[in-house]
């Protein structure tokens, strides 16, 4: 299984802050990306936003990265701290 | 660096933290060190001509750490620097609050002043962190989350 987690405004966005997905079922982040827009219309507008970034075990990667089994997946909007 | 010293350079927490304390571990038996630069950061009362109540600070635990300690091996690396010490508060702040503090030792003042302005610019469109604002505008109170802003992506991007 790979674990999806969301954060800030995009957790609210889909009321969700994370779920999981067979790891058979996406090679790479934008596989992931493609699942969970496919899930229905909300999700899918939501994920339309090309600004979402993207983390894998807690390292910034884009949508190319290969993922696995045991992966912690994030999507999250840009940064705002400091 | 071994992780253990990365723990004593990083602390994500709800509670606020002293100026005066933080600056007295960073000067405490560090005898070779000459330069002391702080920056802290704080909450402003209004944003964009909107007057700001309450400010939220969520994060991504274990992520957030992680993309600090990369951001103090950079800064390491670039320039000569001593000790080093990021804090960045959670949870719902208000009005004058402290938000951040980034301390930097140097043995001359040039490369903890880089050094600090790096690792804040950094800090700022790297570190998983996302603030949340609750505004009165017109009599009514709303919730917006921030939006990340270019200048700040500007300035980072100088630094490479």
């Amino acid at each position: 299984m790979i674990k999806i987690v969301f954060f800030a405004a995009l957790r609210e966005q889909l009321n969700c802050a994370e779920l999981s997905l067979a790891a058979d079922d996406a090679k790479t982040v934008n596989d992931i990306k493609q699942l969970l827009s496919d899930k229905n219309e909300q999700w899918q507008q939501t994920f339309s936003n090309t600004s979402l970034l993207s983390a894998v075990n807690h390292d910034m990667v884009d949508g190319s990265h290969l993922v696995k089994s045991g992966d912690e997946v994030a999507f999250f909007p840009p940064v705002t701290g400091g | 660096m071994s992780n253990q010293s990365h723990l004593n350079e990083i602390a994500i927490q709800k509670e606020d933290f002293s100026l005066a304390e933080e600056v007295f571990l960073l000067e405490k038996d560090n005898v070779t060190d000459g330069a002391v630069v702080t920056f802290t950061g704080r909450v402003r009362n209004n944003n964009n001509g909107n007057s700001v109540t309450t400010l939220t600070l969520e994060h991504y635990p274990g992520m957030t750490e992680k993309s600090l300690a990369k951001i103090i091996i950079q800064a390491k690396e670039r320039w000569n620097i001593g000790r080093v010490k990021v804090i960045h508060r959670i949870g719902e702040l208000s009005i004058g609050d402290q938000i951040v503090f980034v301390g930097v030792t140097s043995k001359h003042r040039q490369d903890a002043f880089a050094a600090n302005e790096f690792i804040m610019d950094y800090l700022k469109v790297k570190a998983p962190f996302w603030k949340k604002e609750k505004i009165n505008g017109a009599g009514k109170t709303s919730e917006n989350w921030l939006a990340a802003k270019n200048s700040d992506t500007n300035k980072a991007e100088l630094w490479s």
